[in-house]
């Protein structure tokens, strides 16, 4: 699970790299590349909640 | 590749006094080291600052090696993608072994100078969030990875005419990412680095039991936090007035401004960490009140050369609010057991002065690019140094054995305690 969040987050970098190309007005790049960066916070809570859910108490992960 | 060009914005005097601000800028390193060592455990300290010390040696080795060859300056040259139409400067382009530097402009010289103490800065913060169980080795091989692999290449894209910093040029947007004293290329990437240390090497042995919430584990000396707090003041000036005149060719009428809203942003963010841990707690908590105040610099390093004084004190409440509550969340809510509160105080810290120099930029279109620099390094940085140290952490495994982790990292990595005369009594938050 946390992989899965951490492959989606560099979808959220490449739509804010399509935002700047594809959109030269202000407001729609500015609204896709936060929709971007929403994309990325999505990523970034389930790894976070892949970290919770596979924590062994007082381990690190395996090798 | 584009061309080099020699020629100096920046004057003999101004030249001159960014050689001495980065003189004082390793105050802020030995700062963020004492808060490090200060956080953890009395049974650990030795081997803290130690590592510390150790990291700072291996990232400057590795990114003279390595890494500066990639991050080059804003006179190197470097390699560039054509797509959509636009120029891509993506890598740097220089020799290995900084062969030649001496002749290089003094302009150049001091900006990779300038990189030399950002990539130290940055190697320490993960460092702190291992406290009591990351091995010296992994801190060494961590250290290594991110001077020669990782850092460079955000530097370049940043400061050194790379992508990032030309978001203006090719798309209007403001002046480009602006990131005078490092706020994301070092704070936000050594706080993500942090994350994925607590991830990869798990919590400390007793840290959250099975029933009940987790433990709580002060660190062993204020006196070390606070007195690194003020240390680190000194080298922050250093960083952000540094910054300003090189990356941002401030001039000398605009640095005094500067210091003052790095003052500010400090001093907000402590007010307002103050307020929050008074009101929540009862008393002011000591470390959470360190935490705001380096939160505050750290904010400050994005913002503090763009921003006027009263948006300069906004950002430090802002980031002071955040500071305590965030760390209860990641700590209580999300089990991230971060003794340093590197994740909050370093990510987070940089994610509002970024947000808020752009906000608060005269220029229009700036918070764009420094939307899409987050964006970059959030969502291709933090993958990538996962990732990296997943791998590392197959040949040099991160985490201390459960005896090391018992009888404290001084003892089991270095054979003798930081404090020898003290007697050290058994620690209840074994269950």
């Amino acid at each position: 699970m946390k992989f899965a969040g951490l492959i989606v987050m560099p979808a959220g970098f490449f739509l804010s790299i399509a935002a700047l190309v594809l959109f030269p007005a202000a407001l729609p790049r500015t609204a896709f590349i936060l929709c971007a960066l929403a994309v990325e916070a999505v990523g970034l809570i389930v790894a976070i909640r892949g970290h919770m859910e596979n924590r062994e108490p007082d381990a690190g992960e395996s090798r | 590749m584009t061309p080099a060009n020699n020629s100096s914005p920046l004057s003999d005097s101004a030249l001159i006094l960014d050689l001495v601000l980065l003189i004082l800028a390793p105050l802020a390193i030995a700062g963020v080291a004492l808060i490090n060592v200060g956080l953890g455990r009395s049974r650990s300290a030795a081997q803290a600052l130690l590592g510390n010390m150790v990291i700072i040696a291996t990232a400057l080795i590795g990114f003279a090696l390595v890494g500066a060859t990639f991050a080059g300056n804003t006179g190197g040259s470097g390699h560039v993608l054509h797509l959509a139409g636009k120029p891509w400067n993506w890598l740097g382009e220089g020799p290995f072994f900084l062969i030649g530097i001496g002749n290089a402009p003094i302009h150049s010289q001091l900006e990779i100078l300038f990189e030399f103490l950002a990539i130290a800065m940055a190697a320490i913060i993960p460092w702190g969030s291992g406290a009591d169980r990351l091995r010296l080795s992994a801190g060494i091989a961590i250290a290594a990875v991110l001077s020669a692999l990782v850092f460079p290449v955000l530097a370049h894209w940043v400061w050194a005419a790379g992508w990032l910093a030309q978001l203006g040029v090719n798309f209007g947007a403001g002046a480009g990412f602006l990131d005078p004293a490092g706020a994301g290329t070092v704070h936000l990437l050594g706080g993500l680095s942090a994350l994925a240390v607590v991830w990869v090497s798990g919590s400390r042995r007793g840290k959250f039991p099975k029933e009940g919430f987790a433990t709580a584990m002060p660190g062993h000396n204020a006196v070390y936090i606070l007195f690194g707090c003020l240390v680190a003041l000194v080298g922050w000036l250093g960083f952000n007035l540094a910054g300003a005149s090189l990356w941002l060719q401030a001039p000398f009428a605009a640095l005094p401004v500067t210091a003052l809203n790095t003052l500010l942003t400090a001093a907000g963010a402590l007010a307002a960490t103050y307020t929050v841990t008074r009101v929540r707690f009862g008393k002011p908590d000591a470390s959470l009140c360190a935490n705001g105040w380096l939160a505050g610099l750290v904010a400050s390093s994005a913002s503090a050369a763009i921003v006027s004084p009263v948006p300069a004190l906004l950002i430090g409440i802002a980031v002071g609010v955040i500071t305590p509550l965030l760390v209860e969340v990641l700590e209580l809510a999300v089990t991230v057991d971060d003794p340093s509160g590197a994740i909050t105080v370093h990510a987070a810290g940089a994610l509002v002065g970024l947000i808020a120099a752009g906000l608060f930029a005269p220029l229009p279109g700036q918070f764009i690019a420094q939307l899409v620099g987050i964006a970059t390094i959030l969502g291709l940085f933090l993958p990538l140094i996962y990732l990296l140290f997943k791998v590392l952490n197959r040949f040099v495994p991160f985490r201390v054995d459960p005896d090391g982790e018992r009888i404290g990292m001084d003892l089991h990595e270095l054979g003798g305690g930081a404090y020898p005369e003290f007697v050290i009594h058994r620690d209840d938050s074994y269950r």
